[in-house]
């Protein structure tokens, strides 16, 4: 800092722009970003009239509620009952666990012959590195199956609540609907176009990295499938529904939440069915360690990942109060 | 090993397999797969019932290739085969019976997320029936419980949306603490498989050690699922889910939600904790006054209501007591009437929702009692069907209601220390049951000289006036050749243990 630059140099320089953002007298997103504001909520005086006479008249004639003592005595016992309610199953609980056996004692009942072959046996009996992941989707595959089955259920009641019907307009005005948030969103916002484009691809590809090792390292298809929904999240907000539009729309969730849970269900049928028959599976285990090996683990894994990343998606997409 | 053995898992995975495939079908299919799937799982289940009957003992069934402590694994007896095709008989008729007004009431383009979720339902009511281990049982709640709140919200208006919010929150409720339970077994015991359980459980009392986890755990996992089949003080989210949500999905979560719960705790007490040690516990007098109170304010709250559907929903409250008074006498002829009252309130609480749909239409929609007067002349299929249903809950011989009573009347005779009270509650329930079903069915029979409502006639409601007669053939039948399914269900509880 000994030699000062001239002002019309300095001006030039990133780091007058840097102290100018900071003070606060220039903002980037000025011009740049394109803004709507939203539309003010019009409500006419007097509908809000009737309904606070509405209100107002249950709350003073047919509640009495300043003057009703029985009422004042149920809010405080109530209020209390619950302050209790609570302390009392936490204080329960509490207690309950220290009559539990001791945390990390050898001598637990957990520590029984159930972990010991998963541990002792897991890599031969099915071939994959990760224990874990051969417990979930080998040994105890059909809870597994049954968890996916959780997700994609729960997709379909959020459908159910909030997905909005475009096709009822026929004249092509549906994109405009007043009340789809999809109008007043900034656009173009430089900086998150610009950390989205390095990121995304990163993040879509660890994602899939995930679950494609997931039978050799920690990961699989649930946390994989998670990363995976937060990449196309994140585009979304960078770049729009336009973009995405692209590349996922409802009919996508669809087929790839079809094709995978008709993937998993028909191979874990075929491996349930010869397993309680007593007859040979003819799936090759493989070489543990390499990618291609534990026989079907690595398809199952890729299914999950698939649900899982269309729900988390098709979640965000919802709960902006719009369609895909 | 037999091929008919197969046939749990053929049930559970098509269903399952046809909630998929629902997805991206049109909407007559989704509907056609429905229909075939239910019927075929129940034509499955009757198979295997038959056959299981032959063999006269239970079998256990691996998922996968590895056996039971480390695999999953399903085990089927009489009880369960009996329980999957009453579930997949009731479901069925069900959704023929609200087939209507799904389309009246419901927009086109979720109709086949309707039948989504009736498919996974179905799926998880089989699984819970079927299930040898915990963790899998918990897994099948949670599908039971999101799927039952689709089905309340599908139909959408802010009465519905309140009702499933609500419902959400009891039942996630009821599930964490089943979910703690599970844990603290999991952690005394080292095992989520049922029988593996069992044996340690055994052990565990034998030894005196790890006493208050136990108990504890036994009461959580029974209030939990207490909460989530809507006992007494727990009922605060049934009335609105029930009344308001479509006739399909009332009857169904009244008939079939509840009753799945009902049947995993009869399988905890029976194959998890074991019968004398949860005999030995608090918990089951607990449950046994529970049961109590709510066989009267659930009656109390029922002759309140001016609404059919929230009557109807009411009753289901006192119903519910009725089996967890049976669960609470602690003897097995306590049990035995209770599992024959999950059969026959099945049969009458969706008997009495369909049929009060058909008399609401025939009324202008209204559900007060002042419209209703006289609509059983204006509909008369749905007046007979109802009338029978009520006569079924008050408990008139010839009725499915009445064999109920009398197993729990001849279970309260046989067990000494709560004879009285139960004896004494079970004669005021009854009359209150007939206080407010005789009101509405004579409101319904009351002539009026000139109603503004139009009548209906057979040829305009085919499918439905087939499906209340399918109802009533199923009441009497259930009423009147009980003693052979009485005989089924003892057997099958004597192979649970």
């Amino acid at each position: 800092m000994s030699k000062l630059k001239p002002q019309k140099e300095y001006e030039k320089t990133k780091a007058f722009h840097f102290f100018r953002w900071l003070s606060g007298s220039k903002d980037p997103y000025l011009g740049e970003v394109e803004m709507k504001p939203q539309k003010e909520w019009k409500v006419e005086e007097s509908t809000i009239q009737e309904r606070m006479r509405e209100k107002q008249m249950l709350r003073d004639k047919v509640y009495d509620v300043e003057h009703n003592d029985k009422l004042i005595f149920f809010h405080k016992v109530y209020a209390i009952a619950a302050i209790f309610f609570c302390i009392a199953l936490a204080g329960l609980l509490l207690y309950t666990v220290s009559y539990l056996p001791e945390t990390g004692a050898a001598d637990r009942p957990v520590n029984n012959e159930v972990p010991a072959r998963y541990i002792e046996n897991g890599l031969q009996e099915t071939g994959a590195v990760n224990i874990v992941t051969g417990m979930i989707l080998d040994y105890r595959a059909f809870d597994t199956f049954g968890e996916s089955n959780v997700l994609f259920v729960a997709t379909v009641t959020v459908l159910i609540l909030l997905h909005t019907n475009k096709k009822k307009s026929k004249d092509g005005k549906a994109d405009e609907e007043p009340e789809n948030d999809r109008i007043y969103e900034p656009k173009n916002d430089a900086i998150l176009q610009a950390g989205a484009k390095v990121l995304v691809p990163i993040i879509i590809l660890f994602g899939i990295y995930v679950i494609l090792n997931g039978h050799l390292s920690p990961g699989g298809g649930f946390s994989g499938g998670a990363i995976i929904g937060a990449g196309l999240i994140l585009y979304l907000n960078a770049f729009g529904f336009k973009k995405t539009e692209k590349l996922f729309t409802e009919k996508t969730y669809k087929v790839i939440s079809f094709a995978a849970l008709t993937t998993y269900c028909l191979a874990k049928s075929y491996s349930f069915y010869t397993g309680a028959n007593h007859m040979e599976s003819h799936i090759p285990l493989g070489i543990p360690g390499h990618i291609l090996s534990s026989g079907l683990i690595l398809v199952l894994n890729i299914c999950v990942g698939m649900v899982v990343a269309c729900t988390m998606y098709t979640f965000y997409v919802m709960f902006r109060k719009g369609d895909f | 090993m037999d091929f008919i053995q197969n046939f749990p898992f053929f049930s559970i995975i098509l269903s399952m397999f046809s909630g998929t495939v629902c997805s991206v079908l049109p909407r007559k299919a989704a509907r056609w797969v429905n229909t075939i799937v239910v019927s075929v799982a129940g034509i499955l289940s009757l198979i295997l019932l038959i056959y299981l009957i032959g063999t006269g003992e239970s079998y256990t069934y691996m998922m996968g290739h590895f056996p039971a402590p480390w695999g999953n694994e399903i085990r089927a007896g009489i009880l369960e085969a009996l329980m999957a095709l009453f579930f997949c008989i009731i479901m069925l008729l069900s959704m023929l019976g609200g087939r209507k007004k799904l389309d009246d009431e419901v927009v086109e383009s979720k109709h086949n997320l309707y039948y989504i979720l009736v498919n996974l339902l179905l799926s998880s009511l089989l699984a819970l029936v079927y299930t040898n281990d915990l963790f899998t049982a918990y897994v099948f709640v949670e599908i039971n419980t999101i799927a039952a709140c689709g089905l309340i919200m599908i139909r959408q208006n802010g009465r519905t949306i309140e009702a499933a919010v609500r419902y959400m929150i009891m039942s996630l409720l009821g599930s964490g603490m089943l979910l703690l339970g599970i844990c603290m077994l999991y952690d005394l015991t080292g095992h989520l498989l049922m029988s593996n359980i069992k044996e340690s459980v055994e052990l565990i009392m034998a030894e005196g050690t790890y006493h208050v986890p136990l108990l504890i755990t036994i009461a959580l996992m029974s209030v939990g699922l207490a909460i989530k089949s809507a006992l007494f003080p727990f009922h605060a989210w049934l009335p609105d889910a029930y009344g308001y949500s479509i006739v399909s999905s009332a009857a169904m979560l009244s008939s079939l939600v509840s009753k799945g719960y009902i049947f995993l705790l009869m399988k905890i007490i029976y194959r998890v904790i074991g019968f004398d040690v949860f005999d030995g516990s608090r918990i089951i007098d607990v449950l046994f006054v529970f049961g109590l109170m709510g066989m009267i304010f659930g009656s109390l709250n029922a002759i309140e209501e001016n609404d059919i559907r929230r009557m109807i929903a009411f009753s289901s409250v006192a119903q519910i007591g009725y089996i967890y008074m049976g669960i609470g006498m602690g003897t097995q002829a306590g049990m035995t009437a209770s599992v024959f009252h999950i059969l026959s309130h099945a049969a009458t609480k969706s008997l009495l929702f369909i049929a009060a749909i058909g008399l609401t239409d025939v009324s202008g929609g209204s559900r007060k009692f002042i419209d209703l007067t006289g609509a059983a002349y204006r509909n008369k299929w749905a007046g007979v069907a109802f009338m029978v249903g009520s006569l079924s809950m008050v408990g008139v011989p010839m009725f499915s209601g009445f064999i109920s009573k009398l197993l729990f009347a001849q279970a309260a005779v046989q067990n000494h220390g709560k004879m009285l009270p139960a004896l004494i509650v079970l004669a005021i329930s009854t009359i209150l049951n007939a206080i407010y079903f005789m009101k509405t069915v004579i409101r319904i029979y009351t002539p009026v000289e000139e109603s503004k409502y139009e009548s209906i006639t057979f040829k305009n409601m085919k499918l439905y006036a087939v499906t209340l007669v399918c109802f009533i053939i199923l009441n009497v039948v259930l009423g009147i050749s009980s003693q052979p399914i009485v005989d089924l269900i003892e057997q099958g509880l004597a192979m649970f243990a």
